[in-house]
């Protein structure tokens, strides 16, 4: 019984390939992106711990210098003299990798191989992964070792002094269980100072939002997708009511019938998620490249370029989709258990849109889209903007159809023509069996709308602000205080105007802040922006009365214009502007150099901003003149072109996700209309008998598909704005820290409708042909059958 | 006894009034015994046949199929009396579309165990469907698939065979030749018939006729 039974039912997937593959297709679509994000989400997270476990960044407190990035190696020697328990690291990049010098003996982090193995290739030899070791190859011998994180090297300390040949330190880890008596650090090393392994960024902590941001758009394709599967099986259960019926007056028992049918659509669901996966790897291992471009370029974070197959992230596709087909399912299956044996085998349901469904969805609708304003009011935190994304496009989902068949019925009510009235009732009886595919359109053309708003935005932004930033020609960086001293009395002596830059970094508000000396002039006033601030907010600052912080610091301390900011202990000043300051992680407070001298008088500016027409020749004067290395001195217009690509290459990740999930939308339309293709022979042959000749019900069918598209992008407009300011003024200052003006880019939106016509248009071209060749004794079958 | 019913009551609420269509119907059938069920449109003939076929259940009386009452039988024991021992042949024919004119025949008696491949093939001969066995139901003209449903109900060689206007959709001539057939077929199985029907020559040619008129046999 089970045997033929399982045969009655699988029949009716070889008899209806496309159902079956817009079933297979669907979910793999909807397992493809999603698996495809955890898959990248799940490699960087591998990596960040790979990179936590080699490095023990922000487990132990560190020694670093106030001034400089280097440490003498006396000053090693001195302080395990005088008992401070430290451990002795040299770092620097080449070819793009971080190399690590580590003191085997004193390490509490690094390699086993090097603690434990003694040999002495070991301390001849470099340990990165087989990526990484590929590239440092020309430097040392090079052990490859898979648990390295990606992007390190790590050797042994006097093996890295020599592939730098330098004989100076980077910084020193403080071991725990220092002893009780110990030389204060003053008066060991005052060059020196504590960072706490709090106050070092976590790259997990950092990275989590723009992870945050994949999964979303993970969760949307998938959500999509899973509108496709869950159209099919009402279409496979409508279609196959007759069948069950029969199976079942035949003398199949319901409960057999029920597992079969779950057996059935379960096997098939591991069969779909399973291609998903597959897809979902190709997917990932295409985005990885600019993802890892990405993470580098705005957090720094090095992750792997090569895509593992992780159990953790193909598991969760797979059991999401189970979990997906199983709640569409579970809802087809309550039907058969409550329809009655001899129930009408008609399809019925599907096609007939049902007014109190209509009228429920509406109610439901207007409730998530009404909450929305108060949840924007008084929520605060990622996941609140994600809660009211969630309300937001769920209430703009449930109202599409029942705004559509109402305005479909108003357009009706209002038509003279027979055949456009009859065309008007019609596209209203198809909305019940589309909506699925229209609210996936309105969705995708939504998410398309809100991201390149944007993008756009955060673009033109992002230009205005590196022309703010890097107004300078010339980027100077000096090694000593003599060079410090020496280039600006040349500079100055030439009339050049210069802009040296102290830094240091502090603890202010209980923040890890970059505290900034700068000399106010002509380029700050002229080129800098503020996105808040007092009145003749330079005027104040000058004066030494006033601090400009960054927007990241002014959001994360709780503070704006007007706000004090303890600097030091004895020195308190209100901020006069808040700067935008996109792509920086890390708080900032600028005062003026003068101040900043009083605070920390052994420190000297270390950068400088240069002004000049003619670089090039400066440039040469510098080096010639003062001995400043060529490569210490950066011509910004490089920069900016380097910040830009970065820039570019953090969104191709973000618009490649926006056109898959496009892509899944046009498909559900054409999944949509090619399985209600059958349904429609019995609904269009009398009006062909009546006259309407099939090649112009087919260009009926096409206007349809064109007409309803583009009634859905005149609701995704507004619903891809509001999108867009949930993005650019919750999500993004909960994820970044930052707030972007929002722009509008109406031709943008334009080719985007466009786009979605098209998408419509070649969706429904192929159900129109077929229409179109349909001969005539199949819609005459119409009339035979009846009786 | 093959079938036995007994003070057989059936209601259907239509809207808030219950309107009667069965009030207390009893009649046997025995093995080989043909019996013709008219009444008018609406008069219960197809629900007395579905509650005949454990299909649907009485409000209230009893019915016996096989010697097994079924007001004592649970959803999964109805369904397999249906397997094994009565056959239905519906006025919409309820062939499986996706399977061949093959699988349709084969499929009750499949359902019950091994189907008989050469009874089939005989009865597939004389109901003559050799050349549309490999065929879809959706290539097959009413009358044909009507004959499809005859020789699935008769391959599963029932105890009882219950058929609602089976020639219903045929032409007078077809439906002759068709009944002809299946008379043949049940005398050679020995199995008890029922048929509802309107066509007086059709119920003329059955052993015995009941009329439902008012929910009552007349």
């Amino acid at each position: 019984m089970i045997a033929w039974c399982l045969k009655a039912l699988l029949s009716h997937w070889w008899r209806n390939p496309v159902q079956l593959f817009a079933y297979l297709a669907g979910l793999a679509l909807a397992t493809a992106l999603w698996s495809g994000v955890q898959a990248i989400n799940s490699e960087a997270r591998a990596s960040y711990d790979a990179a936590a476990k080699t490095l023990g960044e922000g487990q132990y407190d560190l020694l670093i210098p106030k001034q400089g990035s280097r440490i003498p190696q006396d000053i090693y020697v001195l302080l395990r003299k005088s008992g401070w328990l430290v451990s002795p690291v040299i770092e620097a990049r080449i070819n793009d990798v971080r190399l690590l010098g580590i003191d085997v003996v004193t390490s509490a982090t690094g390699l086993p191989n090097l603690a434990s193995g003694q040999s002495a290739i070991t301390y001849d030899t470099l340990f990165a992964n087989e990526e990484t070791a590929l590239k440092v190859s020309m430097l040392a011998n090079v052990t490859v070792d898979k648990s390295i994180a990606p992007g390190i090297a790590i050797g042994d300390i006097g093996l890295v002094q020599r592939i730098l040949k330098r004989d100076d330190l980077t910084r020193l880890i403080l071991l725990p269980n220092q002893p009780i008596k110990q030389l204060s650090l003053g008066m060991v090393a005052p060059n020196l100072r504590i960072q706490s392994a709090h106050a070092v960024a976590n790259v997990t902590e950092l990275t989590g939002s723009f992870h945050l941001n994949l999964t979303a758009f993970g969760l949307l394709s998938f959500v999509v997708g899973l509108f496709i599967v869950n159209s099919t099986i009402g279409l496979a259960f409508e279609q196959r009511r007759g069948m069950i019926r029969t199976v079942r007056s035949l003398g199949v028992p319901m409960r057999t019938l029920i597992a079969l049918i779950t057996f059935e659509m379960m096997t098939l669901a591991v069969i779909g998620a399973g291609l998903g996966i597959i897809l979902g790897y190709f997917i990932a291992a295409f985005l990885l490249p600019d993802v890892a471009a990405t993470l580098r370029g705005l957090y720094g974070a090095q992750i792997s370029g090569t895509l593992e197959l992780r159990a953790s992230w193909w598991v969760s596709g797979m059991v999401l989709a189970l979990i997906g087909t199983a709640v569409a399912l579970s809802s087809r299956i309550w039907q058969i258990v409550q329809m009655p044996l001899l129930a009408s085998a008609k399809p019925r349901a599907w096609v007939v849109a049902t007014a109190s469904r209509f009228r429920l969805q509406l109610i439901i609708a207007i409730t998530l889209l009404f909450s929305t304003v108060p949840l924007a009011m008084t929520l605060e935190g990622l996941l609140a903007g994600f809660i009211l994304l969630g309300c937001l496009l769920i209430g703009a989902a449930l109202a599409l159809p029942p705004l559509l068949g109402g305005l479909l019925t108003l357009v009706q009510k209002y038509t003279v023509a027979p055949v456009w009235e009859w065309f008007w009732a019609d596209t209203r009886q198809q909305l019940s069996g589309l909506s699925l595919a229209l609210i996936a359109l309105l969705l995708a053309v939504s998410a398309n709308i809100g991201v390149s708003t944007m993008v756009s935005s955060f673009r033109q932004t992002f230009i205005a602000f590196l022309d703010q930033r890097l107004a300078p020609e010339l980027f100077v960086e000096v090694d000593t205080a003599d060079q410090s001293a020496a280039l600006e009395m040349f500079l100055m002596n030439r009339q050049i105007e210069v802009l040296p830059l102290l830094t240091t970094q502090v603890v202010i508000a209980d923040l890890p802040v970059d505290l900034y000396g700068i000399r106010v002039g002509q380029t700050y006033r002229n080129n800098w922006i503020f996105l808040d601030n007092t009145l003749n907010a330079w005027d104040v600052i000058e004066r030494g009365k006033a601090v400009v912080v960054n927007e990241q610091f002014a959001r994360r301390a709780d503070l704006w214009v007007g706000s004090l900011v303890q600097v030091s202990r004895d020195l308190i000043l209100p901020i006069a502007g808040v700067v935008g300051d996109y792509g920086n992680p890390k708080g900032q407070i600028i005062i003026i150099e003068r101040i900043f001298k009083d605070l920390y008088p052994n420190l000297y500016a270390s950068n400088f901003g240069v002004r000049t027409k003619d670089a090039a020749q400066l440039r040469s004067q510098i080096v010639n003149t003062i001995g400043i290395k060529n490569n210490a001195i950066i011509n910004q217009v490089g920069i900016k072109a380097l910040s830009l690509e970065v820039f570019e290459r953090t969104f191709v990740v973000t618009s490649a996700l926006n056109v898959l999930t496009l892509g899944v939308a046009g498909f559900a339309i054409l999944m949509s209309l090619l399985t209600l293709a059958d349904l429609r022979v019995p609904q269009l042959a009398p009006v062909w008998a009546l006259g309407l000749t099939r090649r112009r019900l087919a260009w009926l069918e096409l206007l349809r598909a064109v007409l309803l598209a583009g009634i859905v992008f005149v609701c995704a407009i507004p619903m891809g704005l509001a999108l867009a300011w949930i993005l650019l003024t919750i999500i993004n200052v909960e994820a970044f820290g930052w707030q972007l003006p929002m722009y509008l880019f109406p031709l943008k939106y334009l080719e985007l409708g466009g786009y979605a016509l098209i998408a419509a248009f070649l969706a429904a071209m192929w159900p129109a042909v077929r229409l179109m060749r349909t001969p005539p004794s199949t819609l005459l079958r119409v009339f035979a059958s009846e009786r | 006894m093959v079938l036995r019913l007994e003070g057989v009551k059936k209601s259907f609420r239509n809207n808030e009034e219950l309107v009667p269509v069965l009030q207390g119907v009893s009649f046997e059938l025995e093995a080989s015994d043909t019996l013709a069920l008219r009444g008018e449109s609406g008069s219960g003939k197809s629900t007395l046949l579905h509650i005949a076929g454990a299909l649907e259940a009485a409000d209230a009386g009893r019915v016996w199929v096989s010697g097994k009452e079924l007001t004592q039988l649970n959803d999964g024991q109805r369904a397999q009396l249906r397997r094994t021992d009565i056959a239905l042949i519906f006025q919409q024919f309820n062939l499986i579309p996706s399977l061949t004119v093959a699988a349709n025949i084969a499929f009750q008696s499949a359902l019950s165990g091994t189907p008989d491949l050469v009874h089939i093939k005989h009865i597939a001969s004389a109901l003559g469907l050799e050349e549309q066995m490999q065929k879809y139901p959706e290539a097959l003209s009413g009358g044909q698939q009507q004959r499809v449903a005859i020789a699935r109900a008769i391959a599963a060689k029932p105890k009882l065979l219950l058929a609602d206007e089976p020639t219903g959709n045929l032409d007078e001539i077809t439906a002759q030749s068709v009944l002809d057939q299946m008379l043949k077929l049940v005398a050679q199985t020995g199995t008890a018939l029922m048929i509802v029907t309107h066509s007086t020559n059709i119920a003329a040619r059955m052993n015995r006729q009941l009329q439902l008129r008012n929910g009552l046999l007349e």
